[in-house]
């Protein structure tokens, strides 16, 4: 896991002018709301499959690459204002990928009878194939994304994108909406009930089989819809899947396996203290320190730090 | 399993030491290369079979105990300029160390949670490495320098860069373990290992200890990979970082499956195997990943017991 350029130009950037530190600050939190906003869609992507299936989807950062990439297709087909490229992207790119993640659940999951063990194992499989068929198809180049508008906001230190504060929007609306449909709406019902005890769930008439393929769906199309909003601003790149993967994991855990509130709120500390963090020290050891301290927190509080113990 | 026939397991696994020497004289110079390599390379696969077959616990990390090993060794005769011997040896005292504690960390989880944390783990031993770039070079590894690769006896002396020499060490290192975990498997304390694997509770409340029964496998399965890292360093003389990553730990999981897991020769064979279909393939295209995630996805739906796994299933029952 290479570590981006573009992080190692902005972290000597940031390094070079260190005579403001008020206004720094605020740009790395601002940052890291935006890392926030997109880590919290991608992580409640593995944790409504880990909460509903009990499975650990390991090819969940090939499907936000996936997302990545098809959205540069997309927007590169379609001619005209940006806008009508990268909209089209929004709603096309999560289709794709939720599409395939359902084929690949029916062929392979489902057959595995959603054995955790070998579910992993068959997802890294899936992993490796996704990206050596991106890395066939679309190439080793990192391809950029034009944003659907450019408008700066003039802060008294700063410019600010505007595009990077409607990614905050456009997040915290669409995990609004998850909430919603989770516990206001009969398919949300539905699917807490598969969460909570499947074999009941399927004794009361839940087609539990189906629940778990849209699940496992949704939570492709969610990490599809986070990586068609930071493309415009982090490029598309067949290798892309693996930095997001790591901090899902490390959200879903902080937060607690299956809690949406936790994954929200862990995704939020992450965020902001990665941006934080690496602002004042190398991104290699910001990595290093949150890897080990999240390792210590699933051997030594294995229910999260949010979390309640589980059943 | 192997009750009836101690001799017959012990005489397969000579033949095949002695078909593998036999193999050195015949062998072309660029499969000759190849097998010495393989060879370093199942024992690596032999180790993480220690685990992962008989004691049923998947671990994603085992690239880090392999990485111990190789940048123990690199790194002793590379920065310190110690002899063969000596790197060996810190490359295996590197890798029981550090099994130990992961073994002491890791083993508190189980089931998913045991794979994460060590594919976590495995993850900041990598990072590690590419962070302490000045000393271990960082993603573009090391060469270990030809003049000091020889083992020197007194008067004689030994090059490991001479390709018999190399193949010779490779067989040596292989048997070794090879016959190691033959005795392991075998022995009390294999058996409880595999009880473990069947049912942890039971194995318990029969009055086995099973937390040490474990943590002595998590470290025995760490030495011997740390084992064949220190080998491949000395061996082949490079030291690089993609050997500690997640990759290398995917791979002797491959291996394994693809052998027959809880197989004392699985690991010989599903290395062998998948060296060749990768070696074959990368004629056609360079895809070879790709390979890799389609044999993972089918061994697992329709094969989760491996090539000597279902052998020993349906005719040779007595195969430790």
């Amino acid at each position: 896991m290479a570590d981006r350029p573009e992080v190692h130009a902005w972290h000597h950037f940031i390094g070079r002018v260190t005579v403001h530190f008020g206004p720094h600050l605020l740009l790395a939190a601002l940052e890291g709301l935006v890392t926030s906003a997109v880590l919290a869609l991608t992580a409640l992507g593995l944790s409504l499959v880990f909460g509903v299936m009990r499975v650990v989807n390991v090819a969940h950062g090939e499907f936000f690459m996936l997302g990545a990439v098809l959205a540069w297709a997309i927007s590169t087909a379609i001619s005209g204002h940006p806008a009508l490229g990268f909209l089209a992207a929004l709603i096309i790119a999560p289709l794709i990928v939720g599409a395939i993640a359902l084929v690949a659940e029916r062929l392979v999951l489902r057959r595995l009878n959603y054995n955790p063990e070998a579910t992993i194992v068959a997802t890294i499989g899936m992993l490796y194939i996704i990206q050596q068929l991106a890395l066939t198809f679309y190439g080793p180049e990192a391809r950029p994304v034009e944003p659907p508008f450019n408008y700066r906001i003039l802060l008294p230190w700063f410019g600010y994108s505007g595009y990077k504060l409607s990614i905050i929007a456009a997040s915290a609306l669409l995990l609004i909406a998850t909430w919603l449909v989770l516990t206001r709406t009969r398919i949300g019902l539905i699917m807490r009930a598969t969460q909570y005890d499947s074999e009941t769930a399927q004794a009361f008439g839940i087609p539990v089989g189906r629940v778990y393929g849209g699940v496992f769906a949704l939570g492709a199309m969610l990490a599809a819809i986070a990586a068609v909003l930071i493309v415009p601003i982090s490029q598309a790149h067949y290798l892309m899947g693996q930095d997001p993967l790591l901090l899902s994991f490390i959200v879903v855990i902080i937060g607690g396996l299956g809690s949406l509130r936790g994954t929200v709120v862990a995704a939020v500390l992450i965020g902001l203290s990665d941006g934080i963090i690496s602002m004042f020290f190398s991104p290699t050891l910001a990595k290093i320190i949150a890897t080990l301290l999240v390792a210590m927190v699933l051997v030594f509080r294995p229910q999260g730090l949010f979390g309640t113990a589980s059943r | 399993m192997s009750e009836a026939s101690p001799a017959k397991a012990y005489a397969l696994h000579l033949g095949i030491i002695a078909l593998l020497f036999a193999l050195s004289f015949i062998l072309p110079e660029y499969y000759h290369g190849l097998l010495a390599r393989i060879m370093v390379l199942a024992v690596f696969a032999m180790g993480y079979n220690m685990l992962f077959g008989y004691v049923g616990l998947l671990s994603l990390g085992h690239a880090m105990f392999f990485g111990a090993g190789l940048y123990g060794a690199g790194l002793a005769i590379i920065q310190l300029g110690w002899s063969v011997p000596a790197a060996l040896a810190a490359g295996l005292a590197c890798g029981a160390v550090l099994s130990l504690v992961i073994g002491l960390l890791a083993l508190r989880t189980t089931g998913v949670a045991f794979m994460i944390v060590t594919m976590m783990f495995a993850q900041v031993f990598y990072l590690l490495i590419l962070y302490f770039a000045t000393w271990t070079g960082g993603d573009q590894g090391m060469v270990v320098p030809q003049p000091a690769r020889v083992l020197n006896f007194g008067a004689t002396s030994l090059d490991l860069t001479d390709p018999t020499v190399r193949y010779i060490c490779a067989l040596t290192l292989f048997s070794l373990v090879l016959l190691i975990t033959l005795s392991i498997v075998r022995s009390r304390h294999g058996r409880v290992l595999v009880a473990i694997r069947e049912n942890e509770e039971r194995t318990k409340m029969l009055g086995y200890d099973t937390y040490s029964n474990k943590l002595a496998a998590v470290v025995v399965s760490g030495t011997i990979c740390a084992a064949s890292g220190a080998a491949y360093a000395l061996l082949f003389g490079y030291v690089g970082s993609s050997f500690a990553s997640v990759q290398y730990s995917i791979l002797p999981l491959l291996w394994v499956l693809l052998g027959g897991a809880a197989t004392t020769l699985g690991p010989l064979i599903g290395t062998v195997f998948m060296y060749y279909v990768i070696d074959i393939t990368s004629g056609y295209t360079s895809a070879y990943l790709l390979i890799v995630g389609i044999a993972l996805i089918l061994l697992v739906l329709f094969f989760p017991k491996g090539i000597l796994g279902t052998i020993r299933q349906r005719w040779l029952r007595w195969l430790p």
